[in-house]
Formats: structure tokens, sequence, C-alpha cells
């Protein structure tokens, strides 16, 4: 393959083929075997441009039916406020304000989740004492603690990472057990009979084994943690890529709700795609 | 490695009075009963019986996941009480540990018993060089062939230098081909380390291909029904299945097994439904077309 791109330059598709593997052959080889790489590519790219071109369409024409997009900017007015706001200090300030709560939240709650996890799924007593209330307090959605958070802590600020912390704490916990369930018990077996004792069982088979669920657990907790954080910081906040949103719809700066809307799906998006990377550095056996 | 090659024989597995019971609902079951067996240092033993028979929970038993209900397991004299490294052990299911690298499941006991990582490091290239793998030493076990796996999971298995092996149907996932290949290499292993083997099987002919001696059990609650020996000259040639010898004791082990299956089947294959096996065989017995 890196042959094949150190000679796009002078050859060309018409070129006879004179060696063996002349440019033609190693790009028909190449095109070959990363066919539905590129096909899913080129058809991800016309199909977010189409999402553009209609989105364009239908506020340019202001189109009514039965939705309204009489309000709704257009692409071309996000991207003037997104050139805008790049250079906007207070911008900047939301958008790290807002990962700085996900960092802190998710964090403490992969800390507190994930160990507390294994030891539920490993010792039965730990297990019944604390799974009744976890499945108690799980369906509450974070939103719903706003008002507590606020009751509970001090600060603002410490009330919205609260909230992170709890929407992204259940998932993590859940997976985490699941993974502790299904860790297939003649592994077990055959650490013992190599001579492991619990501890180094723990560390060696039964973390390790769990890890895959621990990772789903990490990626449906950071979709979570967002989720959680926008709308604390949309009811609450002073700061925030979610208060940024909410400011934008009661100033009546309607292409900056869009942008605000973008911001926090790349955020999203940039968040998951950090988990998935480290979830392949830490499970290298889980590469295809 | 020249500790483990080097050993005085030893591995002396005795089984006595052996039974084995669990709970259900309907009161206690009976999955094995009255057990006797031995196997001698440097002996490879077998034990074969229809499918449900206990051989995997006497195997077990042995190597210490479970507890008899009466009777007592000792290994050289010494009683069992639970897992070891002193009893290696290979199950059907290969289990090696997907997030570890082949060297790595192989260091896994000796890691386990504080070797530092250089030192364990070379042992398990050396074993793995003995079993041909020295090449797949930094693979993960997905991308490896069963066969493979199962050397794997011999060499681990006898890397802490234990005393005994027990095989739970080591090869039973494995394609015709391969299974001759592995017992093959299980045969040099085993004569090479002078190690006592314990292998389970359902198979009659691996049986009596590997084993020096051969115990067959009775349907559930299973006990020993007959104790083979098995008198073939070592080493032993893949032609050698097709001698006068083998094939009889090959035909004693099959009937043997053939009336304790048909028990276990709780008689749903009665005398007068293998009598119409041999009509429609046009004359042959089951026997002679086995």
């Amino acid at each position: 393959m890196a042959v094949a791109t150190t000679e796009t330059e002078p050859a060309s598709d018409a070129a006879p083929p004179a060696k063996p593997t002349s440019f033609g052959t190693l790009a028909l080889r190449w095109y070959k075997l990363n066919r539905n790489g590129l096909r899913a590519t080129a058809i991800g790219i016309i199909s977010l441009l189409v999402f553009l071109l209609v989105w364009h369409l239908l506020t340019t024409y202001r189109v009514v039916f039965f939705v309204r997009f009489t309000n709704v900017p257009s692409p071309l007015a996000v991207y003037a406020s997104f050139t805008k706001a790049i250079h906007d200090p207070k911008f900047l300030m939301h958008i790290l304000l807002s990962c700085r709560r996900i960092l802190v939240g998710f964090s403490l709650a992969a800390i507190v989740g994930v160990p507390l996890g294994l030891v539920m799924g490993r010792f039965k007593l730990v297990h019944e004492i604390i799974f009744p209330v976890a499945e108690v307090l799980r369906p509450i959605p974070a939103i719903a603690w706003v008002p507590m958070a606020i009751m509970l802590w001090p600060t603002n600020e410490q009330s919205i990472v609260f909230i992170t912390f709890l929407g992204s704490f259940f998932p993590i916990l859940v997976n985490t057990l699941h993974g502790m369930s299904l860790v297939d018990p003649v592994l077990v077996r055959a650490a013992q009979c190599l001579g492991a004792r619990e501890r180094s069982i723990f560390r060696e088979v039964y973390f390790p084994a769990s890890l895959p669920h621990i990772f789903t657990g990490l990626t449906v907790g950071m979709g979570v943690a967002w989720v959680s954080l926008i709308a604390a910081e949309m009811i609450s906040g002073q700061y925030g890529i979610g208060y940024f949103t909410w400011e934008a719809y009661s100033l009546v700066q309607y292409p900056d709700i869009a942008l605000g809307m973008i911001a926090i799906g790349v955020l999203g998006l940039g968040s998951s795609l950090l988990i998935r990377g480290a979830g392949q550095l830490v499970m290298p056996w889980r590469l295809k | 490695m020249n500790e483990i090659l080097t050993k005085a024989p030893q591995g002396h597995i005795e089984v006595r009075n052996f039974s084995l019971s669990y709970d259900s609902i309907e009161g206690p079951v009976q999955a094995v009963t009255d057990t006797q067996i031995h196997v001698k240092p440097g002996e490879f033993v077998s034990i074969v019986g229809p499918s449900g028979c206990g051989k995997s929970t006497l195997l077990n038993a042995v190597a210490g996941f479970l507890k008899p209900t009466t009777g007592v397991v000792t290994v050289d004299g010494e009683r069992v009480n639970g897992p070891s490294s002193e009893r290696g052990m290979v199950f059907q299911q290969y289990s090696l540990f997907p997030w570890k690298t082949v060297r790595e499941n192989v260091e896994f006991g000796l890691k386990m018993r504080g070797m530092a990582r250089s030192q364990r490091e070379r042992a398990a290239r050396t074993l793995l060089g003995l079993a041909g793998l020295e090449a797949f030493e930094k693979h993960y076990p997905d991308k490896l062939s069963g066969g493979m796996k199962q050397r794997v999971g011999i060499v681990r298995a006898l890397a802490t230098g234990p005393k005994v092996l027990l095989l739970d149907e080591p090869f039973g996932a494995l394609d015709a081909q391969t299974r001759v290949i592995m017992q093959q290499i299980l045969t040099n292993m085993w004569q090479r380390l002078k190690i006592s083997v314990l292998f389970v099987t359902h198979d009659i002919d691996e049986a009596i291909f590997l084993s020096d001696r051969v115990y067959c059990m009775t349907a559930r609650p299973g006990s020993i029904k007959a104790e083979i020996p098995i008198p073939l000259e070592r080493p032993r040639q893949q032609a050698m299945m097709m001698s006068s010898e083998f094939l009889a004791l090959r035909r004693g082990l099959m009937s043997l097994i053939r009336e304790e299956s048909i028990k276990a089947m709780g008689g749903e294959i009665t005398d007068l439904g293998m009598q119409g096996l041999n009509i429609e065989l046009h004359g042959h017995s089951l026997a002679d077309v086995i």
C-alpha cells in the first residue's frame, strides 16, 4: 500500500504495465482489498452532503410542512457563526468547561463504578447488599436528580459534575457486573491448577475477561454523561456548551443554537472515539 | 527445564473407596460410586466409559475441583485438598487465556510461582520450541488452530513441572488427522518427561493407542467395570492400530462399553432392536461392520 501511494503521482491508469507490479495492478489490488471500506466512506460522504443540501433547501425556502423551518438557521448562517465563535474566547471557555465537567464526572464514575462492579461480581455478599439499592436508583434519570443535586452540593459546579457522574455511573456498573457474570469458569479453573490464588485470579482472569464489557459500559456511560451534562447545564448552569445553546435561544441567536448542537455532537463523538481507542490499546487481543 | 527432565519418577495417584454424589431436589444423586483406581509413577492410564458415566467427575476430583463424598484421593501419599500446580490439567475447551499471548499463557504457572520475568520467558521459549510453537509465541490464542491451541494447553500445563498430568477429553474437539498428530506429540512429551498421565476419553482407539492401562467405567452411577492392561510395545506406530493384538483389545473394550451405553440409554435399544440392525446389515453382525 505504501508503494501504491508513492507511485501515485507519476503513473496514471493509462500507463502500460511495464513492470510485473505496475501502478495499475497495485492500484487495482489495493482497490479490491479495500473495496468495502472505500464504498462505505464514499457513501458516508455523499449522505452527509445530501443532509447538508436538504437542510440548506429547507431553510432557504422556509418550508412549513407540519414542522416549521421559518426560524431555523441555514447551514451557511451556522458556518458564519462558527467562524465568529472560534475567535471568541467565551465560546471556547464554554466548551472547555463542559469538557472539564465530563472529564471529572466521568472519571469519578469509572473509578468508582468499575472496581465496585468487579467486587460485586466476585463477592456475593457485596452484591446482595448493594444491588437492590443500585436497582432502585438506576431507573431515575440523571436529569431528575437536578433539584436534589442543587440541595446536596454547595456549588453549582459540583452539582453539575455530580449529575454527570450519576449519568455515567450506572451503565458502567451494570456492564462491569455483566462482564463478571460471563467469565468462563473453565478459565478460572485453569488458573487455579496453574497455582493462582484468589488475588491473582482476580487480576489475571476476572479483570481481563471483563474488560470488553467494562469498555461497553464506558462507551455507554460516556454517552449518558453528555446527555446528563447538557441537561444539567441548560437548567442550572452558568457556563458550558449546554448553557451556550440554551442562552442562544433566549437571546434569539438562532444560528448559535445549531452551532451549540453541532459542537455537542462533535464532542460526544470525539469522546467515544477516545474510549474506543483506549479500549484497543488495553485489549490488543481483540484486534482483528 | 533440566529440573523437569531429570526429576525422579513420582506422581503416584491413588483413588480409594471413592464416591461422589450431589444434591438435587429429588435427593442426592450418585455420580460415581465405589471406585478404586491408581496410576503408578510414569504410567499412562486412560478412563473410558459411556457419556455421563462420571469419568470427568473422577478426573475433576483428582484435580481437586470436586471433593469426594466418601473416600480419598492422594498423590504420592498426600491427600488432594484443592487444585494445585502439582497436578497439571488440560481441558477439552483449550481454556487458554485469550488476553495473553501464547508465551504469556505458558509462562502463567511460573509467574504464579514468582519466577522472574526473564527466567520464565526463557523457560517458556524452550518449552514452546519442544512443541514446535516458537514461531507463534507472540500470537494470541484466537489466531491459532484447534491443534495448536491444545498444544499450547499441554505445554502450559507442563511448564510448572507437575507430578501428574490430567487430560479431560483433550482432543475431542479436533478433526481426525489433527487428533492423530496430537496423540503422537502427547506420547513424545510423556516419554520425555516421565510424568504420570490420567487421560479421560470416549475414544477407544485413542485410549488403547496411548495407554499402559485402561479403566472402563459403568453407566451412571459410574464405577470401574474393568481394568485392561495394554501390553502393546512402545514406541507405538500408527500402523499398529491394524494389528490383530490391537483389534482384539479394541473388540474387548468395545463390547464392555456397548453394554454400558445401552444401559445408559435406559434400554432404549433392546436386543430385538439390535437384531433388527443385524438383518438390515445383510447378515453381518454390528461388530464386524464396526
